[in-house]
């Protein structure tokens, strides 16, 4: 099988499995394919909500893939993204509310890349400093940040009656730009892939950290500190996951609430192995688990399968990319420093 | 006082059983992060089960065998193809949230039954003990829990059994030199933590609650694989770390329940917020199997 093929070959047995699923617990996996495909791809508003839903993943994707290619494990970009939706949600609406968009919009992006490099940053300091393995790290990070998220829409960031747990809706100064019925979040993200391409490809930092998560002992023996670049990765892709957040807080939902991310951190790491950790595979990658979750929540209203169905294909995308399209992790060279 | 112990070995049983079902895996050198969904499973078979029979000892067996099985898939992604443990535990996850949410509303088409559960059950004379006969008014699986500590404490300090699984985790090619087999002690190691993992989830179900929800686990599964680095990868560490967990839970409830003025997301996340705090300041000098994670 030709290399291009792979992952598409891992994506056709997620799939096979999710129907045979489906099968067993007495769903018609037929009409839920079928629902699956139109909602997602099946005419235009259904790419828009594609489209949509693509933008955090590529972002998220991206931050992934920066960790793996490092070899510093960031299970937290979910964590990191509430992080940023949380910061810029608090720019927009409490900081600065009267600022002008040309300055606004900016202050609340960075808010929100600021959030996630914070948390990602915090992974990163407790695994060089102190060897706590960013695997659990991350993942507590995660609970945290939700649990952050539902302490301000309950409290600071409350909206102004005071009866629902969500922020006031962001000012209009802080909203993106809108490209017909897309954000320009949606161009950036892919904007976005080709940077971080560069970055790891073409840059002497970006060699240094893949350096790495090929081999962190080689690293250190060619005097390159596997810590501060394991250090940088996770920090990158929490400032690269966080805005992802603002965008979805700026772009989508235009207010902050509890669950704000269905899950998107998660769903990254599996857009991230099936693009075998290449940024620019990441945007197609993207798409792909976009149209699915778009496709999902169709599915569940036309046909009645719950949409958390979308799980178990990205679970099985997850371990088939890595078992048979030859997505090849830096994981031998998962850094043991001490 | 009395209660509160009480409180702390029931909200610690859970955590217990599955961190020494991870404790097992990683001294095989398996890290399984996927405890989460493994637990999540082990709840639903064990709920499905208990309701389906009436009887939550066969639920309880359902969620260890349900474990079992979950492991064995891991497994064999992660120990016979070489798949990443990370990735592959990642996927277990992802997997048992979505599989256990579809099958129980296909199930029960959105009015699942109570559960039968797993009653206390005092052991007479030392239930009536002062102050440490809290310990001993718990549920079946707050005694299994303890005695399985005790074992495999045993079993890998003192058993020839447990000095291959040992050596298996340490050096995976010393111990292929040495001429043991070194996969299949691996998968047998993770299908049985799996297995405890799974009796964890079904002590959720059948014990702490009565029921199944989807992602009733609330992240226990992900606080048992920090128990295993704050427990040092001994069996009696594992234990120790486990029951504080269980009080500071019990602690969190108590000033939850007295109103003490704070929002409860801060409660929420406090065992996460504690977690990091312990890994931060006494995660060092704790040394893990030396190919932990390595395929």
């Amino acid at each position: 099988m030709t290399r291009a093929l792979r992952p598409i070959f891992a994506i056709a047995l997620a799939l096979g499995f999710a129907a045979l699923l489906l099968l067993l617990l007495g769903f018609a996996p037929g009409p839920a394919l079928l629902a699956l495909f139109a909602g997602s791809v099946g005419s235009g508003p259904a790419w828009t909500a594609t489209l949509l839903k693509t933008a955090p993943l590529l972002l998220t994707g991206l931050a992934v893939s920066i960790g793996f290619r490092c070899g510093a494990w960031n299970i937290g970009a979910e964590g990191q993204l509430a992080i940023g939706a949380l910061c810029a949600t608090a720019v927009a609406t409490r900081a600065l509310p009267h600022l002008p968009a040309p300055l606004l919009l900016p202050l609340v992006l960075l808010a929100g890349a600021l959030g996630g490099v914070l948390l990602g940053g915090v992974a990163g300091a407790l695994r060089a400093r102190r060897g706590v393995s960013e695997v659990i790290s991350t993942i507590l990070l995660n609970f945290i940040a939700l649990e952050l998220v539902s302490l301000a829409v309950h409290g600071p960031l409350q909206e102004l009656s005071g009866a629902y747990p969500k922020s006031d809706p962001l000012p209009a100064a802080a909203l993106l730009p809108r490209i017909g019925r897309l954000h320009l979040g949606v161009p950036a993200a892919a904007a976005a892939a080709a940077l971080v391409w560069v970055f790891l490809f073409r840059t002497a930092l970006g060699f240094r950290l893949r350096a790495v998560g090929l081999s962190a002992r080689a690293a250190r023996f060619a005097g390159i500190s596997p810590e501060g670049h394991g250090w940088l990765a996770l920090a990158l892709g929490g400032g690269l996951a966080g805005i992802a957040g603002a965008c979805e807080v700026a772009g989508v939902t235009g207010q902050l609430y509890e669950g704000i991310s269905p899950g998107t951190g998660f769903t990254a790491i599996a857009v991230a192995l099936l693009a075998r950790l290449n940024p620019l595979a990441v945007i197609p990658s993207a798409l792909f688990f976009g149209a699915l979750e778009a496709g999902a929540g169709a599915m569940q209203r036309s046909v009645g399968v719950p949409s958390v169905a979308t799980q178990i294909v990205q679970g099985a995308v997850i371990v088939l990319s890595a078992a048979f399209a030859g997505a090849r992790v830096p994981g031998a060279a998962r850094s043991r420093s001490r | 006082m009395e209660l509160f112990l009480e409180a702390a070995l029931r909200l610690a049983a859970p955590l217990l059983l599955a961190a020494l079902g991870e404790l097992v895996c990683e001294r095989a050198g398996v890290i399984h992060i996927g405890v989460e969904g493994t637990m999540l499973c082990g709840a639903f078979a064990g709920y499905a089960v208990a309701v389906a029979s009436g009887s939550p000892l066969a639920g309880a067996l359902a969620g260890a065998l349900a474990g079992g099985a979950v492991g064995f898939g891991f497994a064999c992604f992660s120990v016979l193809r070489g798949v990443d443990q990370i990735v592959a535990g990642t996927a277990v996850n992802l997997i048992a949230l979505g599989g256990t949410g579809l099958a129980v509303r296909s199930l029960y088409q959105g009015l699942p039954p109570r559960a039968p559960v797993l009653e206390v059950l005092p052991l007479p004379g030392l239930a009536e003990l002062p102050l440490l006969g809290a310990f001993f008014r718990q549920s079946l699986f707050a005694y299994l829990s303890l005695l399985l500590a005790l074992a495999i404490a045993l079993f890998l300090a003192r058993t020839r059994p447990g000095l291959r699984l040992r050596a298996v985790g340490e050096s995976a090619r010393a111990a292929a030199v040495e001429g043991l087999q070194v996969r299949r002690i691996r998968v047998a190691a993770v299908c049985t933590g799996a297995s405890l993992a799974g009796v964890a989830g079904a002590s959720l179900s059948l014990g702490l609650a009565d029921g199944f929800s989807e992602g009733m686990t609330a992240g226990r599964g992900f606080i048992a694989l920090a128990i295993v680095i704050l427990g040092r990868w001994s069996a009696a560490g594992v234990t120790a770390a486990a029951l504080f967990f269980g009080a500071t839970s019990a602690l969190q409830f108590r000033l939850q329940a007295r109103g003490v003025g704070v929002p409860y997301p801060v409660f929420l996340m406090l065992p996460y917020l504690l977690t990091l705090g312990v890994l931060a300041l006494g995660g060092r000098g704790a040394r893990a199997p030396a190919d932990l994670g390595r395929n």
